[in-house]
Order: structure tokens, then sequence, then C-alpha cells
């Protein structure tokens, strides 16, 4: 049977340049950097490479880079490590409604600690307001964070506005984006927007699990959450994943090769989409004007069919080979509804039938045009049987 | 320090001339459950007693865990067997083991000395008295205390002599496989489970049907039935899981009966179809986890409604627990864990919101006249299309 996988906003495949290279590392060269002889040697310089291509891509300095275990251990280094080294500085967070559990539950924790944490409210679209962001930032604010894409929707933050006006109302606070969804979609330059931390995930850019990036700005004092020999300056200890770092290295410039052409690809794709999925009877698209898709995700897409639950619909899409999301892939774990749509102000019904389909610079016009005859097939037949 | 257990099995000693076949399938479950024990070993029966002996090293908890899962076993003795018979042996041998076994002396005991063996020089009470002066002497802080002693050091005196202190409860029941084959119509649920396990202690062997809905119900439902299964084959042995494509005959009782006679309908329909397999298979009753008051569907109304497609017996063996009961089960059998993972099962999917609670039996017959044009041919399509496992513990 066909496979179309439309879930990359969840994970995407692996480069296969990337598995090749990472194959020979495991298998010839398996040193530890941290190792005096030349096996030690030799993967260091994967690992010297690897923070070149990164460095290179976000156009900061190699030493700016960190490596970690994926996007949830960047933001937990990210938020915890910057509240603890600066909480002397004040003890105000801010954050947004619709960010991952990886932030969401983090502040939590940090306001277990003691810390005050303020949630910005998103409009219909997912998007904050730059006023209400202004209104609650306040002398003793020490870290902003917001995430720059939305995973469920696909919402696109004003992320270099809100750098911008975070330093200028309070030069002190620092700002961390969780870039999981939006790096190597979209250019992301740190030194450019004011951002101070930046998470990235490796398998979201076609490199491998289990292996994640957090850029820490030279200037920003952040403490370690994990303790051990030393390695990465003592800020995040353990021996480095050396096929995970040369992985997520090549991914990076594979990635950032092309990426206006890909923007371009997946911007007429999901037009495409939007435009033939909006004809389709109970449908209605999620955070997305399709007359102006630059303003969202290129590679994101949210929809609602109304009176059919997401579940039954991904199962019966999945029967023919086609696979997507239900609203979010973190978010299926537990049976909550959607924290963005619900924040978006969608009603049970749309958040009951919320599906997500999440492109890569690999699908294809066909892929989608299968897609949504799959989903037209699927709404016809089980429109028959919604709940009485 | 022990290489030998005596089992001990309650119910079974009263079976009368049918004692053998009992005890001859202990011995076969016995062995199955140690099949994964990687050790020299030997199950034997001698005489009343089974024994388990191994030779050289073995996992001793790994043996107690995989006992106490054998239904028939109402206790486990690690004990040491004495070849040379002498009674100045004993005496030399009861106090080792005493001083092996139980470190602290200070405690209170007595010895419980059986002569089976009668041509042995001591009776029962003259060991009783002799083992006892001297486990005293080697250990004057032991106190005798023959009404309520808190280690009794139990002397068999057979063939060869037995020494042990300590009995580990076993499961009690009757080995699964002396008591015919039942059908247990297994969800995703708590209930049925347990009463798949119940059954099967009661020495009867376990098939299964699990009714599956996609797109309704996931792959990870029917991968949670298929865990389910598997917990309950650690007591029950290899179970047959038969996996039914129930969705459109579910979609048509939707499109065709009043919404709330649905489930009770549907009901129905699984128990016919369960008991289609189940007369297939050779089993000579059903299984459900129904227990009264619990749902709608399972009142006593409609307890009956459902009963009456069938011909079999149906077990029904949680009928009078509370849930609070079934879920003390479902932990020490280690199901509930998965049961209460949420995905979805078929009965949950279109549940009206007020479904029938008193339904009478010839309106819902009736209504089930609405579903003749097809639901022959659905059923007899559900049943060819099925799919069959074997679940079993040891292919985990």
């Amino acid at each position: 049977m066909k496979e179309i996988y439309l879930d990359n906003s969840a994970t995407t495949k692996v480069y296969p340049e990337v598995a090749k290279l990472m194959t020979q590392i495991m298998l010839e060269d398996y040193g530890n950097p941290s190792s005096m002889h030349t096996k030690g040697v030799d993967a260091e310089k994967y690992v010297t490479l690897a923070t070149k291509q990164i460095a290179k891509a976000l156009k900061v300095q190699d030493k700016e880079i960190l490596f970690t275990s994926g996007g949830t251990e960047s933001d937990n280094l990210a938020l915890i490590g910057t509240a603890r080294a600066n909480c002397r500085a004040g003890k105000h967070i801010i954050t947004t409604k619709i960010e991952h559990p990886a932030i969401l539950k983090t502040v939590e924790y940090l306001a277990s600690e003691g810390f005050e944490i303020d949630y910005l409210s998103v409009d219909n679209m997912g998007r904050i307001s730059l006023t209400e962001l202004e209104e609650k930032l306040r002398p003793d604010t020490i870290l902003v964070s917001i995430m720059h894409t939305n995973n469920e929707v696909g919402a696109l933050e004003p992320i270099a506005e809100a750098g911008a006006l975070i330093k200028k109302k309070n030069p002190g606070c620092l700002f961390h984006v969780d870039a999981v969804q939006g790096f190597g979609k979209n250019e992301i330059l740190p030194k450019k927007m004011n951002i101070d931390m930046l998470s990235v995930s490796g398998h979201k850019i076609h490199g491998p699990k289990g292996i994640g990036i957090l850029y820490v700005g030279e200037k920003v004092k952040i403490k370690p959450i994990s303790y051990g020999g030393g390695q990465q300056k003592g800020m995040r200890n353990g021996t480095l994943n050396v096929p995970g770092i040369a992985g997520i290295g090549l991914a990076t410039e594979l990635i950032t090769k092309d990426l206006q052409g890909n923007r371009e690809r997946l911007y007429e794709l999901k037009r495409f989409f939007l435009q033939e999925v909006s004809k389709i009877d109970r449908v209605c698209i999620n955070g997305c004007d399709p007359e102006k898709v630059e303003e969202t995700a290129p590679h994101i897409i949210n929809i609602s069919v109304k009176g059919l639950r997401s579940e039954v619909m991904l199962h019966a899409l999945e029967e023919k080979g086609v696979y997507v999301s239900a609203g979010s892939a973190c978010a299926s774990h537990s049976k909550k509804e959607s924290s963005t749509l619900k924040s978006m102000g969608a009603t049970a019904e749309e958040m009951d039938g919320a599906l997500r389909i999440s492109m890569s610079e690999f699908t294809t016009h066909e892929e989608l045009e299968f897609a949504l005859q799959a989903l037209r097939e699927v709404i016809d037949m089980y429109s028959r049987f919604v709940r009485k | 320090m022990f290489s030998s257990f005596l089992i001990k099995y309650a119910e079974i000693g009263v079976k009368g001339k049918n004692r053998y076949i009992f005890e001859d399938m202990l011995v076969r479950q016995i062995k199955y459950a140690l099949k994964s024990v990687d050790a020299h070993k030997a199950v034997t029966k001698t005489s009343g007693r089974i024994f388990v002996d191994f030779e050289g090293e073995f996992d001793y908890d790994e043996v107690i865990e995989s006992l106490q899962h054998v239904f028939g076993i109402s206790g486990i003795c690690p004990m040491v067997r004495i070849e040379d018979m002498e009674p100045e042996n004993l005496y030399k041998e009861v106090v080792k083991y005493f001083d092996n076994v139980y470190p602290d002396k200070n405690k209170t005991f007595k010895v419980n000395a059986r002569r089976s063996n009668k041509t042995y020089p001591l009776d029962s009470m003259e060991l009783n008295a002799t083992v006892g002066g001297a486990l005293l002497d080697a250990f004057p802080e032991l106190k005798v205390d023959v009404h309520n002693p808190e280690i009794t050091v139990t002397v068999e005196v057979r063939e060869k002599i037995f020494i042990y202190s300590e009995i580990i409860p076993g499961p009690g029941g009757l080995p699964v496989g002396t008591n015919g084959k039942a059908m247990l119509l297994l969800s995703g649920g708590i209930d049925s489970p347990v009463a798949g396990y119940m059954i099967a202690k009661r020495g009867v062997k376990i098939d299964a049907t699990y009714f599956h809905a996609p797109p309704y119900t996931s792959e990870r439902a029917k991968q949670k039935v298929v865990d389910l299964a598997r917990y309950v084959s650690r007591y029950s042995g290899p179970i047959y899981l038969h996996i039914i494509n129930f969705t459109d005959i579910q979609l048509y009782i939707y499109e065709k009966c009043p919404h709330e006679e649905l489930t009770i309908i549907m009901r129905r329909f699984m128990m016919k179809i369960a008991e289609e397999i189940a007369k297939e298979t050779e089993c000579q009753a059903l299984i459900t986890g129904e227990s009264i008051g619990q749902v709608a569907s399972q009142t006593t109304h409609s307890l009956a409604v459902t009963n009456e497609v069938c011909t079999l017996p149906v077990f029904r063996p949680l009928i009078g627990f509370d849930k609070e009961d079934i879920v003390t089960i479902s932990k020490k059998i280690d199901t509930y864990e998965t049961s209460i993972q949420p995905y979805e099962d078929c009965c949950t999917i279109f549940v009206a919101k007020h479904p029938v609670t008193k339904p009478n039996l010839s309106v819902i017959k009736k209504h089930e006249l609405n579903l003749n044009e097809k639901i022959d041919e659905l059923v007899k399509i559900a049943l060819e299309t099925r799919e069959t496992i074997i679940v079993s513990a040891d292919e985990e």
C-alpha cells in the first residue's frame, strides 16, 4: 500500500546521508571525544564540524551551541537554567498559553519553586499580542519564552518584534524561543532577533531522535540542571552523543541549503490543500486564512471536521495509507483537548474533530491529492454515522 | 540453600478416584510454568506429594514467582531432603537447617513430625520430642510453644526425610485443563480479564474473543487486549485469541435499530458470535465479566435479554462483585495498569445518552427484525474473516 506520511511535525524521516554518516560513526569512528587517543580526536572532529554547520545556519558563534538530548531537554535547560542563575534579579517569567508541554510543564515546576508565571493569550489565529507582552513586562521579569511556530496549528509568533520590544523595555530580561517546529522552515537569526536562547530538535529536521540543540548567547548566564564529567563547559554534562551530533549537524546543513525554495514549494502545497479541503462538506480550517498562508507556518495545516472524531478519521485514513495526527501528537497522549485550539476559542466540536496535517520538503502534490481523496472518502463514509 | 520444593495442593486431595487426573495435570502445569526457568529441574509425583527438584544453579525468586501462577498449588515449601536417615544425622541436619534459615534464634517453635514410613525406628511423638530436644540443645534461646509457635518445623519421614518450615502461599484453585474449556468475551476493560482469571482458577482452559471496530478502535486498543490476554495466560496457559472485525455489524445496528437499544442488541450479537466460535472450537461454556447493575447493559433485565441468545452456559464469575473488589483482583494479576489505558473500545462508541435499562425481550426481538436483510451475511463474514492469534506468557 502507498504510504503518505503527513505527520512531519511529530517526527520526520531521516535523510539517507545522515543515516549513512551516523552508521559509519557508530561502527568505525566510535571513540569518545573526551579520550586523549586518536580515536577520541577523530570523534571530536565530527563534533567540531557539526557545531560549525549549526553555528553557520544560525549565524552565531561556535561556542554558543550546546548539544542536548532533544527539544524537551533544551527547553528545560533554558528555562530552569536561566531561572536559577538569575533569580536574584527577579522571579517573574512570561510565556504563552499555547506552548508545547516541554515549556508549560517546566514553568509549572518553576512556579512551585516560587517563580511567578504570566501567560500571554492568543487571538483566533493563535498569535500573541505585542501590546499584551508590553503590558506584562516588568522590571523584575527575568525571562520571556515564546515559541516560534505553534506545533498544533502552525501559527507564527512575532519573534523579531517581541525580541526588540523585550530588549527595549527591559534589557536585562532574557528571551528564549522554542524553535522546534520553526527551525529548518524559516530563517531564524538569534542575533538579529534579540534571541538569547533557542531550542531545536534533531528529529523534526530529518535528523535523528535523541539529539537537540540549545543556542545560548555568549553573555547569558545559565546553571546546569544535571551534573557530571564537565563536558560542554559543564553546562550539559554527559558523554557527547557523537552520532546524533554529527547527524543533527548534517541535517541542519541539508535542510537550510535551499530554505527559500523549500518554503515556496511548501506554501504552494499548503495553498492548494487548503483550497481543496475547504470545498469538502463539514470541514473548517483552523488558524489560517487561505488567502494569507504566508502568515502561518509553511508546513502545518490544522482542520476540523464537524461531527466526526479525530481519532476515528485518523484510523480510517491510516487504513488508506495516509498518516496524520489528531490535534497534536503530544496532546494526544493525554485525552485532554488541544490547548492551542482551546486558547484560540475553538468550540468543543471543532476540537473533537481536529486533524493536523504536517508536510516536509519531501511532500509532493500527488501525495496531497491522494490524501485529499482519502479524506473525502472517509468523511463521506463516516458522516453517515455521526453521533445521534 | 534450597534446591527442592514440596508442592502442597488442597482441593485435589478430595477428588476420590479421579485424583490422579488432577495430580498429573498439576505436574504438567508445573512443568509448563517452569519451562522458562533456566536450570536442571525435575518435577515428580510420589505418594500424594509433588516435588520440584533443581540441580546446580537456579534463580530461587523466579521459581517461586512461576509456581505462584500455577492453579492447584496451595503452598510451596522450600525443603531439605535428607538421604542418610539415621536419627543422629537427622538431628544434625535439622540443627543445620534451622541455623541457616533463622539467623535470629529468639523465637518460639514446635516440631511437627509425620512418619508415613512405619518402618522408621522412631514414631511421630518420639520424633517431635527428640528433634525438638536437639534444637533446644543447639540454640538455648529457643522456646517451645506447641499452641502458637512462630516457627513450625515439619519433619516428614517417608522413603527419605523432608524438612521444611516455611509455606509460601500458592494461588489455590484447580489445575488448568481439568475442567474443560470456555470462551471468554475479552474487552479492554478491567472486568473481563479478571473473569477469565477466576474461571481459569477453577481448572478451566480459556480461549478468548475480542470485538475490534476499526477505525473507531485503534491498533493500540487491540494491542492492549493482546497484552491483557497475555497477563491472563500467565495463569491459564496459552490462549487462542479470536479477533472479530465488528465495525460493519455495529454500524448496521446503529443504522437500523433505535439508538437506546444499540448496546443491548450489539451485545446479543457479540454473544451469538462468541458462541459460534466456542462451539466450533469445542468450548463448553462462555465467560463474561458482567456484574449486576454496573452499566445499563448489565442490569438484571439486560442480562436476561443478552443471555437469551445463548445455548451454552454463560459463566459470570463477577456477577455479585463490587467494582472495588474487581479492581483489587485486577491489581493482583497485574492487568489493572493495562486495563486503564484510555483507548476506546467498541462498546463506548455511539453509546446512547440514555440506553435502555429495562429492555423488553419481545420489543428487542421486533427491532432486530430490521436487521433481517443483511445481518446473517455480516455475521458470517465477521466469523470467516476473524484473526486468531495464540497468546502465551513466554513469548513476551
